[in-house]
């Protein structure tokens, strides 16, 4: 090999939904195998299987490892599959279609930064269709591409594309979606997935692998006020260390030696005495992305779930209530009255839902008169917590304006925190706090006068 | 690179975090060691929980001298346990009284799902003396953490970073809870546990890579030692075979990997049990195996 280029260093996930069998695990298959991206001897292993048991060969199969998956031809749980190529390393996550599944999508879809989004052209737009475009643009993807799968079945016919990019179009902009191109696909006969095929002469735009390399990689907020919910404080004593470290990693913005920084919900604060690394050169600035540690000049007690800024900074929003879009996937139905757990960064409080402002069904998009929030439902909701928390709305800062619902050790929906509530009990305990603060201030001040005012002075040994 | 070591590192502390009864499996191999560096990374030097190593009594001498070794110098919580009634009764694949999957099973799907319950003994190093003692610990552990990578093999790639397992140790792959960004499941009911997967993300070049870059030591037998052969993969001796080649360095290693004659062969083709289970390793993972 002659160019010794090393392998690239840019890396990303893409996520691949649609619908159950629209054909996902069959286009990452091809793109494998067009690539060549698979390992010698994996293709006419699987033609052998194929052969021996009686199966049409399906690329589907290079992907969907599990026994149950093979012999049902569906898939059951996002997989994982990586590719190289000269711009970068890909990622890619094939999702179930299957509604019974979306838990697995969901899972998928938020690991990723863009997606490919499948449609069969002889079945058209389906139920899930609409569901996973919805939970893409809600899980925070803006970058899209649809493929209208499976030409082959409807002739290549380029007014039938058509009507479905219309169609589907329209869809999209209701829920506020833009997708990047629309391509017509045969994920069997590898029409248009790595090159332009003649059966579509009319299609004009790129394939799929050539949208996947104009794909942008998500930038991390770097420039935005910092944000490092606490993972832990350590203080290991083994080999006679001493450091008492704040460990977490850097969701937004920047730390360095010597920044005052303040802790949400607590409001404490301290200075950077020391950034602290195993095995690598002492830094004096980390930033956005980064699992870091820091030690600080002040010794404070912090705790993990609190959340560092920088005093310099725009604070996080702290309250007890809170207006969010909430996308449930929990067995039983979320319902007032009944407690649950939220995990916001690293911090989690209990939560009980105060009340609902609208219901949409993700099957349908559009939105029902409900009491309480069903599987597979996104609500828009308030949520009142059992103590303060500290976090930023979507729009401000988008890692820690997510959070998730636990209902009874299961991790039953997520969602994306829209406004800030103030309610009228945080406003009085802050005001309480505040007053005690000056009045603390003023009976200190007022002894020290009484005491400057003696002639002598007499500290008492504590 | 950066970002796999970050993330892994992010999980290692959220399951220090969220677990009490937390330990790491160690199989001596190249991803669990680094692992157990990238641990070192995370908590600034330190392991603040024990490493389990199953031991099979199959395994070639070296990788066990090599764990010592480092358990010592690093100061490890070191802790192994083994099946001890299929080993004296020979039930095993080596004995001729087993297949290989069912040898799998009892010394290490069996032994692991006891040690992790507490219900067989556990060996623990003592650092003053250098030998294994009965640990009087038998807590179970809750948070288990594993080397897997989502290339391996198929059911590995459906994997979640903290995935559940119940009472048996069973896995219920259609019923995996969700993951949204960079929430875990840390709750779990009496009784069942949670594995957690730092390495999901890393293939196997990244883990030569990271080898490379941080100097980490791993055992010699990944490297030919002048007769053309070397381990790409390490298990127990008698269902492991060595592949041909004269890689006798790191950078030997990554040049096979990534343009070489590797490039594009499976990296446990040398694993006689993953072709017997017609291919994976689904279902000895689906009963407990890591």
């Amino acid at each position: 090999m002659n160019d010794n280029q090393s392998a690239p260093n840019e890396s990303m996930n893409i996520v691949v939904v649609g619908h159950v069998d629209h054909g996902k695990s069959t286009v990452i298959g091809r793109l494998l195998a067009d690539t060549g991206s698979l390992p010698r001897g994996r293709l006419d292993q699987v033609r052998e299987k194929c052969r021996r048991n009686s199966k049409p060969f399906e690329y589907a199969f290079l992907l969907d490892a599990l026994k149950d998956e093979q012999e049902q031809g569906i898939t059951i749980d996002s997989a994982r599959c990586f590719f190289r190529t000269k711009t970068r390393r890909y990622t890619i996550i094939d999702t179930p279609g299957h509604v019974e599944f979306v838990k697995s999508m969901v899972t998928g879809a938020s690991r990723a930064e863009a997606a490919l989004l499948v449609i069969d052209a002889y079945e058209g737009v389906q139920e899930n269709s609409k569901r996973h475009a919805f939970l893409l643009s809600m899980l925070g993807i803006k970058q899209i591409c649809i493929l209208i799968n499976k030409m082959d079945l409807i002739g290549y016919r380029k007014d039938l594309y058509e009507d479905i990019v219309k169609r589907y179009t329209e869809f999209l902009n209701r829920i506020n979606l833009t997708p990047q191109y629309f391509i017509p696909i045969s994920a069997t006969e590898g029409v248009n997935i790595t090159y332009i095929s003649e059966k579509s002469v009319w299609y004009k735009g790129p394939t799929v692998l050539e949208a996947l390399e104009m794909f942008k990689a998500d930038i991390l907020p770097e420039h935005k006020p910092l944000r490092m919910p606490v993972q832990g404080v350590y203080k290991f004593t083994g080999g006679g260390d001493t450091r008492r470290i704040i460990a977490g990693t850097i969701e937004s913005g920047r730390i360095s030696t010597g920044d005052k920084v303040i802790f949400y919900p607590s409001g404490k604060k301290s200075t950077i005495k020391s950034i602290e690394a195993f095995n690598s050169e002492n830094k004096s600035i980390v930033t956005a992305g980064f699992a870091t540690g820091f030690t600080l000049e002040e010794q404070i007690y912090i705790k993990r779930g609190e959340i560092a800024s920088l005093a310099n900074e725009a604070a996080p929003q702290v309250t007890t209530k809170i207006r969010a879009n909430i996308f449930w996937l929990g067995r039983e139905a979320m319902q007032r009255e009944r407690p649950y757990s939220m995990k916001v960064g690293t911090a989690r409080v209990g939560v009980t839902l105060e009340s609902i402002v609208k219901v949409m069904d993700t099957s349908e998009i559009k939105y029902i008169p409900k009491d309480r929030i069903d599987k597979y439902d996104v609500a828009e909701c308030i949520l009142k917590t059992n103590r303060e928390f500290a976090f930023d709305t979507i729009q401000d800062i988008v890692q820690t304006g997510r959070f998730v619902i636990v209902d009874n050790y299961e991790i039953s929906g997520g969602g994306i925190i829209l406004e800030a509530l103030n309610d009228r009990q945080v406003k009085i305990r802050r005001n309480v706090i505040s007053r005690n603060r000056k009045w603390e201030m003023s009976f200190i001040f007022g002894e020290i006068k009484k005491l400057l005012q003696r002639k002598t002075i007499l500290f008492k040994p504590i | 690179m950066e970002a796999l070591e970050n993330k892994s590192i992010h999980i290692l502390r959220e399951a220090y975090s969220e677990f009490r009864n937390l330990c790491m499996l160690w199989s001596i191999g190249k991803d669990s060691t680094a692992m157990l560096w990238l641990t070192r990374k995370a908590f600034f030097g330190h392991v603040p929980f024990p490493l389990v190593h199953i031991d099979t009594h199959f395994k070639i001498p070296e990788m066990i001298a090599y764990r010592d070794r480092l358990a010592l110098e690093w100061d490890l919580d070191m802790i192994y346990g083994e099946n001890r009634e299929a080993l004296e009764s020979e039930g095993t694949f080596p004995a001729g009284n087993a297949t290989r999957l069912e040898c799998c099973k009892y010394l290490k799907t069996d032994a692991l799902k006891n040690i992790l319950n507490g219900s067989w003994p556990r060996y623990r190093l003592n650092h003053k003396t250098g030998k294994y003692e009965m640990d009087s610990n038998t807590d179970a552990y809750t948070g288990v953490i594993v080397g897997i990578r989502a290339d391996e093999e198929g059911s590995r790639s459906k994997e979640r970073y903290f995935s559940p397992r119940d009472v048996n140790s069973g896995w219920e792959i259609g019923e995996q809870p969700p993951e949204f960004w960079n929430q875990f499941k840390t709750d779990f009911a009496p009784g069942t546990h949670v594995r957690i997967h730092p390495l999901l993300d890393w293939t196997e070049l990244d883990i030569w890579k990271y080898i490379k870059r941080e100097s980490i030591p791993v055992v010699s037998l990944y490297f030919d030692r002048g007769n053309g052969r070397r381990y790409r993969s390490l298990g127990c001796a008698p269902c492991t075979n060595p592949v041909e080649s004269t890689a006798s360095s790191i950078d030997d290693i990554i040049e096979e990997l990534e343009s070489g004659k590797f490039s594009n062969i499976a990296e446990r083709s040398g694993r006689a049990q993953d072709i017997e289970d017609g291919g994976g390793l689904e279902d000895l993972r689906r009963g407990g195996y890591m």
